[in-house]
């Protein structure tokens, strides 16, 4: 028994109601009781999807429970396959159902229906949404490829084959899917950096694929894995058994983009790499002395591994942060986070505890924070500014405007997205600072609201955990130190008068504390 | 009494459940705590409906089961009372435990009410923990408040004195006024359920007389006359005239001089029904579908047809309380289409064919009926805004306007 405030992630048949709700003439019966309707709303609202998800849930009622359950269950199968007349069936449970052991997607199976049923199991108790998704398209596509799996000892076939048959390379663009973080203009933006490089795109999936797509998903010379979360396991699968070679890089960021491309190239076997079209202004306005004030701004780093990943990277080497935190709530994904980390000398906080993350993100003192919806929310709390990088999302995290992450255009967007906020912090702190100025009347309201800068007026905390206590002149030169760093100055100076037994702190122990953590 | 025909459905139903009622009650009572004792599922369903996360550290949570609790390797008490625990460490304020039943907790039938009884001893008095079912196999949406307030029937002290009880969630605004209006009328002692404060119980006694605000607070009506007190019967304080008739329900209960109450409640009347005139020009003659959903629907029905002069198309409610739903269809025409329960499926078919001007519904419905070209209101926001008695009526009346209006106004050619 695990206590949860706000989740990162819902329960795995979400995940599975992403992948339904991606596809096309795909219908998902959910055996599930009164109340999980209350997923539609994930998509009709923060998607603002114009149509409801193609799922039928049984909702069956204490009543039913000493009765014949099952028997609601093939009704509702029967129902749905009337009514919708979809190419393939998912069937599966949610967590309460899974507990009466109606077995759902067996029942359907014998059903004598022609049209392929997948029998989803996903254990409600232990797995979640990215793993229920994931799992979900991995076993719709064992069930649909099975037919055209490679025969044991049969020669792979090669993803240069293009060239033999005399035609253009195509790929598969696997991953994007709704609730996902702006997959939808990701697809454009990659389909594009494909385009610049003359290949074909042959099925892009789950998002806006039908079964029949899916099938189609071999004639392709190799897969993009673009969203580990939801198709590592499935791109694996097409590897091991249909032998077909998957490029594993994801296009977020300059550096990433451009080696998306190499990959490509040499996977495909292209003669020569075309050269990048001059497509994105992110290198000249990282390095425009405009961007000056960017260099090693403290970044804390949560997200989707994905997203957490592409997002330290371009931080550290493509903007000239400095990154002091990095983590992420996906277990599946650890491993990745964990290198990532390391890499920049941190260790990877792994948790789905917002209030977990909160406390690191508290500790790091950071002065932007890249993080999930939950993240935002914990940052504004803080006071530090933050942009969303990754799911879970809100509402405001799906523009109606053109805002890749990937690709060229995505550095563009990334670059925008994070440096307003900064730059939102720092006219804070100038409001701070100048606010004692003639032309700052009283009451002057700064664009968060009075709240934050009544806050920034009150006196620093005296009180210290180290055994110290601060003098006047201490807490005075205390509050002249910029908000956003002010707490990681009170504990370095609380640190070092602790370390050399100093009771008092005064404005010139401050100092001296400074001195000594520049150096 | 009339007799209507009514439709009875079974199938999908697009209804939350009684875990919902957790968003407006937490806020009702700030030393509450609300855990819900639940899967991943419920989690996700509570911090869903909430819309956003309004508190960094909401007064709900779920205590979620694992697989360890399912195979009883871990013995799911000890495990709650360790949850229990580290949540009261955290959160010295609450004051009242509330242990929410869900699907699963129901299913592996986890006795929650013993769990409340033990873990009350154990906090001797500083906290008060008491154990109610919110979950789908059992409960709809509002039914959740329905039954966390029968849970707390048992712990109101006994008082026979006369006094009357307003039981269901007002915003606090709204209840401020009702208090002003019932001591104009010359009702003095009003006490709520549930109180602002998880602490402040009512008393209740063979003096208390219960006025329900809210449609779907069966189950506490009935224990709360099975102590004794009397309930009174009258629609429901929405648009002018039930609130007006709200009012003199409880006026003639205590016997207030008839005179007296009409010359209180008159101007309201008249206030109220000017506020809702210039919206009742945009509804009139407009024809309303309201899917079943908040229990509020025949209310809200009857307020649309008899003083917007809209037309009924189809009230869909999910149950049907005729005790409590009486004076309510009383006031509604006689050829009303009445259905209860849901077949999703057949029901928007019916929606289709009737192409209803406004459909009230829940969110998982609204943007897909938008875009087949039907104006909707979601329900859901009934249940949060202020939208009770005579002073309301005309901010009741334009929840319903405005998607009209807006639909009037956008034009992108």
């Amino acid at each position: 028994m695990e206590l949860t405030l706000w989740t990162y992630e819902g329960p795995p048949h979400v995940g599975a109601m992403r992948i339904a709700t991606s596809m096309e003439g795909l219908h998902y019966v959910l055996h599930a009781p009164q109340g999980d309707t209350y997923a539609d709303l994930l998509f009709t609202m923060i998607e603002r999807q114009n149509k409801r998800p193609p799922v039928t849930y049984t909702t069956f009622q204490a009543r039913d429970l000493g009765g014949d359950t099952a028997d609601l269950v093939k009704r509702s199968i029967s129902d749905a396959v009337e009514r919708f007349k979809p190419e393939a069936l998912l069937v599966g449970e949610s967590c309460t159902a899974e507990l009466i052991q109606d077995q759902p997607g067996s029942l359907a199976q014998g059903m004598g229906f022609n049209l392929p049923i997948v029998n989803l199991e996903l254990p409600a108790y232990s797995k979640k949404e990215n793993w229920g998704a994931s799992e979900t398209f991995y076993q719709l596509l064992r069930t649909l490829l099975k037919d055209q799996v490679l025969a044991p000892g049969a020669a792979k076939p090669s993803p240069s084959r293009w060239r033999a048959e005399g035609r253009k390379p195509r790929l598969n663009l696997l991953g994007p899917s709704l609730l996902g973080f702006r997959c939808r203009d990701d697809v454009i933006e990659v389909t594009k950096l494909l385009a610049d490089m003359g290949i074909d795109v042959n099925v892009v999936a789950p998002l806006g694929a039908s079964p029949s797509d899916l099938k189609r998903i071999p004639e392709a010379d190799a897969n993009l894995c673009l969203y580990p979360e939801i198709v590592e396991s499935s791109c694996s699968w097409l590897e091991r058994q249909l032998g077909m070679a998957v490029v594993r890089t994801v296009p977020i960021g300059i550096g990433a983009t451009q080696q998306f491309r190499e990959e490509i190239a040499t996977v495909l076997g292209l003669d020569q790499l075309p050269p990048a079209p001059e497509r994105s202004r992110m290198p000249w306005y990282s390095q425009s002395v405009d961007s000056t004030y960017l260099t090693g701004k403290r970044v804390f780093i949560f997200a989707d591994a994905t997203h957490a990943i592409a997002a330290a990277r371009i931080a550290s080497k493509e903007l000239g942060f400095q990154v002091v935190g990095l983590g992420s709530y996906c277990r599946e994904q650890a491993r990745a986070v964990r290198a990532a980390a390391q890499e920049l000398g941190l260790e990877a906080l792994i948790s789905d505890n917002y209030l977990e993350v909160e406390a690191a993100m508290a500790a790091a003192a950071p002065e932007l924070v890249l993080g999930t919806q939950m993240e935002r929310h914990s940052a504004k709390r803080l006071g530090i500014p933050c942009a969303v990088i990754s799911a879970p999302l809100h509402v405001q995290d799906v523009p109606a405007r053109y805002a890749p992450q990937m690709g060229w255009e995505g550095a563009n967007v990334i670059f925008d997205s994070w440096v307003h906020p900064l730059m939102m912090g720092l006219e804070e702190h100038l409001i701070g600072m100048f606010r004692h100025d003639f032309e700052f009347v009283e009451g002057h309201m700064s664009h968060k609201g009075q709240k934050t800068a009544v806050a920034e007026t009150a006196a620093p905390e005296v009180q210290t955990d180290a055994g110290c206590t601060w003098a006047n002149s201490g807490t005075a030169e205390l509050g002249r130190i910029p908000f956003f760093v002010r707490g990681k100055v009170k504990r370095n100076t609380e640190a070092f008068a602790q370390e050399r037994g100093i009771k008092e702190i005064t404005d010139e122990v401050l100092y001296e504390a400074k001195a000594h953590f520049t150096r | 009494m009339l007799l209507l025909e009514i439709l009875k459905e079974n199938g999908q139903r697009e209804v939350f459940c009684g875990l919902t009622s957790i968003v407006w009650l937490h806020r009702r009572m700030p030393d509450a705590f609300f855990l819900v004792v639940g899967s991943r599922t419920c989690a996700h369903l509570v911090q869903s409906a909430a819309g956003v996360m309004i508190f960094a550290e909401p007064r709900f949570g779920t205590a979620i089961l694992g697989e360890r609790d399912l195979a009883g390797l871990a013995d799911a008490n000890e495990e709650l009372d360790r949850v229990v625990g580290d949540l009261l460490a955290r959160r010295p304020e609450i004051r009242t435990l509330f242990l929410v039943g869900s699907c699963p907790s129901e299913v592996i039938k986890l006795d929650l009410a013993k769990a409340a009884e033990r873990l009350s001893t154990r906090l001797q008095g500083s906290v008060r923990v008491v154990n109610y079912s919110g979950s789908g196999i059992e409960t709809t949406f509002t039914q959740g408040e329905d039954n966390a307030l029968t849970a707390l029937v048992p712990f109101l002290p006994r008082n026979d004195e006369a006094q009357l009880l307003l039981v269901g969630t007002l915003a606090d605004g709204v209840e401020e006024r009702f208090l002003t209006l019932f001591e104009r009328l010359g009702i003095t002692k009003v006490a709520s359920l549930p109180p602002r404060r998880s602490t402040d119980l009512p008393s209740l006694g063979s003096g208390t007389k219960v006025l329900l605000a809210q449609p779907f607070l069966g189950a506490t009506a009935r224990a709360l006359q099975a102590r004794g007190a009397q309930l009174l019967s009258s629609p429901y304080p929405l648009g002018v005239e039930g609130s007006s008739l709200w009012f003199e329900a409880a006026a003639t209960a205590f016997g207030i001089d008839p005179a007296h109450t009409a010359s209180v409640l008159n101007p309201l009347k008249e206030r109220g029904r000017a506020a809702v005139a210039p919206h009742r020009l945009e509804l009139e003659g407009k024809r309303l579908f309201l899917l079943p959903d908040s229990q509020m629907e025949l209310a809200l029905g009857r307020f649309l047809h008899r003083e917007c002069g809209m037309e009924l198309v189809e009230v869909g409610t999910p149950y049907l309380d005729r005790a409590l739903q009486q004076p309510e269809l009383d006031l509604l025409p006689a050829n009303l289409n009445l259905s209860e329960g849901q077949h999703l499926e057949k029901q928007l078919d019916r929606v289709r064919a009737a192409k209803p001007d406004l459909v009230v519904c829940g969110m998982g419905l609204a943007n897909p009926l938008e875009a087949e070209g039907i104006a909707t209101k979601w329900s859901i926001e009934l249940v949060f805004s202020p939208i009770h008695g005579c002073d309301q009526a005309g901010d009741l009346a334009e929840l319903f306007a405005r998607p009209l209006r807006r639909r009037a106004a956008l034009a992108f050619n």
